[in-house]
């Protein structure tokens, strides 16, 4: 029985003194799943290549990794969000009430989404972006009036597609990945197929046509994935005729089992993505909390090093993963090192 | 009524015929007929249960064995100090070191007669990318020295080349790949035959922290087996004690009213409390309100000991309430105090249910990830955490969260590892249950 008293008193002793020492010696991220990949490679070789601990990632997603880095300030908050969005206006504020003011802004890089299919599937190798807003848009203009798509293959989209069952797999509301994919495949497809503006023109004002246009069919045509882009995978593995939308450096992990179809008659890769050829690519950002600069050891240095030229830059192993070097990469690495922080209240 | 007098009299109570006892007649023959049916339904659902278990094992072994070899590529590494001292003044050393591996692997290609079979950067992609971080530990060890090093290096091989030897990655497979083509496996089959690249039994996987995207086969478990073990440490360290002590009281001393009702109900009530929610209990109490460390194994120990509580509790006083009472009648009859019957009598003959209820209650916790998620254990960890107690407020990860989070990996190599984990973790699972087996019998023995 002393034993257990023994063991039982020096866990709670040495529970109360860790509560007086919170000091942290490692950076702690988290965020958005798009952005892990990339960071846990920079964490990894920060880890080699300094004297500093590598740094603890966490996924989540933006807005979970966002929210916890607008908990508040020190060490039991987290040190940087990774995010696949630019943060909102109502998040900036949130920070703001919880004493986080100082944010410095840091953009990484691009990141393309991708269709893709199975390599011995049907011949999907050309899109356009009206061609998905036609095969996936809940309903139709159709003479003035909304009426449900009844499109059911792919060549009643288009006479020059494969003549197989619609069935998309799309990422689901809770990633980044969907916002992206809404609005510059669906609502631009809408809006070059002259739907908006014929809508615009029968008097439906500019945000319903907007939202009308940006709606997915919601009838098994088009599956919402909530999981990660592996259970995409795992979808199009097992139906023939399945389309997914991937990230640009899951598919290249995985050129063996997937196809990639080319939009507007632009293929993607790296080049044609920081070209801005490829349309559909976002920005990948992280955000740090100024005031952790030169409390939390390291957290400087790993956000000078995640965006030096030979990590980001288009030699780099972010850019081999299938990372979309930033041109202005100079420019962000000049206001990391000046701690440049966001224009408070814009 | 029972049915031994049922074929005596007939269904209003009247007499009927008297049948010979090996002939049966209709109603007995439903009833056998019932029984039958009865064992044949449970036959089919054991049948069932075993069919499901056995396609689990067989799925998760076929995926998961291979990960526990690896092939490796043996050759000679020659680093002057200059090359050091240059390599370390860059910002990105580890890039440094690769180009001096990149030269001497073409060294070594070219002593073998292979060297123009690829290009430079394309023989390169056989080593991993581990490989630079590996000989850089070498040289930071032996800067200052006045001597060059010159010894032979093993390195991992690239994911896609081991893959290759475990049949993941084919010839055809390879034509399509973007990350290595068949002109590499052709030369990886030529560096084996020369004896260059040999696959063995890898411990790294056991000992190894978590690797990122670029370089699946330097992933290991290292850090989430002592996240693990640090997490049941304290899980063992609280529940047991505070468990105990609480069922003691319970069960021998509290008064019977209406408070300890209402206490049993809720101890009961929450061992069916989904684990997420001692997740949100400890990212409140623990992170926000006390004040210790994210990703550290003492708030993931926490979460889980108020978990497992109601768990040992329940067993603890189910094994207390089968002793009989006469032990504690004779114990307080020969004179000894209720803290005496209960402390020298009691306890040790409940001893092994409180055991059996420990271990099932830890195996259950080493399970477990949901809780993890928001204390932030689910997480890129690779430093391993300091010896106990520092220890326990490093950052770590755990057995499940490693499987969770390699399932989510683009590289498909990272799928051989989640089931590789998986067994480790049965492993781990088996040998809990056997050790509480083990305890029961022995303590047993003393009845």
């Amino acid at each position: 029985m002393s034993l257990v008293k023994m063991t039982a008193s020096a866990l709670a002793i040495t529970t109360l003194s860790a509560t007086v020492a919170t000091a942290r010696d490692q950076v702690q991220v988290a965020g958005s799943s798009t952005v892990l990949p990339y960071a846990s490679i920079v964490a990894e070789a920060f880890g080699e290549n300094t004297d500093f601990p590598t740094p603890v990632v966490e996924s989540g997603g933006s807005s979970a990794g966002l929210k916890r880095f607008c908990e508040g300030v020190g060490a039991t908050t987290i040190d940087v969000a990774n995010a696949s969005r630019k943060i909102r206006e109502k998040e900036v504020k949130a920070c703001a009430d919880a004493g986080v003011t100082d944010i410095i802004e840091v953009r990484i890089g691009y990141d393309g989404i991708v269709f893709a299919s199975q390599t011995n599937g049907p011949e999907f190798t050309e899109f356009t972006a009206e061609q998905w807003y036609k095969a996936l848009a809940a309903e139709h203009f159709i003479d003035g009036e909304l009426v449900a798509n009844a499109f059911t293959t792919w060549d009643q989209v288009d006479a020059s597609l494969p003549a197989v069952d619609i069935q998309a797999f799309i990422p689901g509301t809770k990633h980044g990945t969907r916002e992206v994919f809404e609005e510059k495949v669906i609502l631009a497809g809408c809006e070059e197929g002259g739907f908006y503006q014929a809508m615009l023109d029968s008097g439906v004002d500019e945000d319903t046509a907007e939202s009308k246009c940006m709606a997915i069919r919601s009838d098994g045509r088009s599956v919402d994935i909530d999981g990660d882009y592996t259970e995409t995978l795992a979808r199009i593995d097992a139906n023939n005729n399945g389309l997914g939308v991937f990230g640009l450096a899951f598919y290249e992990n995985n050129t063996d089992k997937l196809k990639v179809a080319t939009m507007g008659g632009i293929a993607p890769s790296t080049e044609t993505i920081s070209s801005g050829e490829y349309p559909v690519s976002r920005p990948l950002y992280f955000y740090i909390k100024k005031a952790h600069i030169g409390v939390i050891p390291g957290l400087k240095e790993y956000a000078q090093f995640f965006v030096s030229d030979e990590i980001a830059g288009p030699d780099g192993p972010l850019s081999a993963y299938g990372l979309v070097a930033d041109p202005e990469l100079s420019a962000t690495q000049s206001s990391v090192a000046e701690e440049q922080t966001m224009a408070s209240g814009s | 009524m029972s049915d031994a007098t049922a074929p005596a009299t007939g269904p209003a109570g009247v007499r009927v015929k008297k049948m010979s006892l090996l002939e049966q007649d209709d109603r007995t023959k439903r009833r056998n007929a019932a029984e039958k049916r009865f064992q044949f339904y449970g036959l089919t659902a054991i049948t069932v249960g075993v069919l499901a278990l056995a396609m689990l094992l067989i799925s998760i072994l076929s995926n998961g064995l291979s990960a526990f070899s690896q092939s490796f590529v043996t050759f000679e590494v020659t680093l002057t100090q200059e090359q050091i001292a240059d390599a370390e003044a860059s910002v990105v050393k580890t890039s440094k070191y690769s180009a001096i591996i990149k030269d001497n692997f073409q060294t070594a290609l070219a002593a073998q007669g292979l060297a123009d079979q690829v290009s430079v950067d394309d023989a390169m992609g056989l080593i991993s990318k581990e490989a630079a971080a590996q000989l850089r530990n070498v040289a930071t060890a032996r800067m200052g020295d006045d001597e060059d090093v010159s010894r032979s290096f093993t390195f991992l091989t690239n994911g896609r080349i081991d893959g290759y030897y475990k049949g993941r990655v084919t010839m055809e497979t390879a034509a399509r790949d973007s990350n290595i083509s068949p002109e590499q496996l052709q030369l990886a089959d030529q560096l084996r035959e020369a004896g260059l690249i040999e696959k063995r039994f890898n411990w790294g996987f056991m000992t190894m922290p978590d690797a990122s995207g670029q370089r699946p086969e330097a992933a290991g478990l290292g850090v989430a087996i002592l996240g693990s073990l640090y997490m049941m440490l304290v899980v063992l360290c609280l529940a047991l004690p505070i468990g105990v002590a609480a069922s003691i009281y319970l069960e021998e001393f509290a008064p019977k009213n209406w408070l300890t009702d209402i206490i049993e109900v809720n101890i009961s009530n929450l061992a069916a409390v989904p684990s997420i929610v001692f997740g949100i209990l400890g990212l409140a109490i623990f992170i926000n309100f006390a004040g210790l460390p994210q990703s550290a194994p003492i708030v993931g120990g926490l979460v889980l000991t108020l978990m497992t509580l109601p768990t040992i509790i329940i067993a603890t006083r189910a094994s207390l309430k089968s002793v009989p009472p006469s032990i504690r009648s004779a114990a307080l009859g020969l004179g000894a105090s209720k803290m005496q019957s209960v402390f020298h009598h009691v306890l040790p003959l409940a001893a092994p249910g409180i055991l059996t209820g420990t271990i099932i209650g830890l195996a259950q916790a080493l399970g477990e990830t949901a809780p993890l998620l928001l204390i932030g254990m689910v997480a890129f960890v690779r430093e391993y955490p300091a010896g106990p107690p520092e220890g326990l407020f490093d950052p770590a990860s755990a057995l499940p969260v490693q499987v969770y989070n390699w399932t989510q990996r683009s590289d498909p190599a990272f799928f051989e590892r989640a089931s590789g984990a998986i067994i480790i973790l049965l492993i781990f699972l088996l040998f809990m249950n056997a050790l509480a087996i083990f305890l029961r019998r022995r303590f047993e023995r003393r009845w």
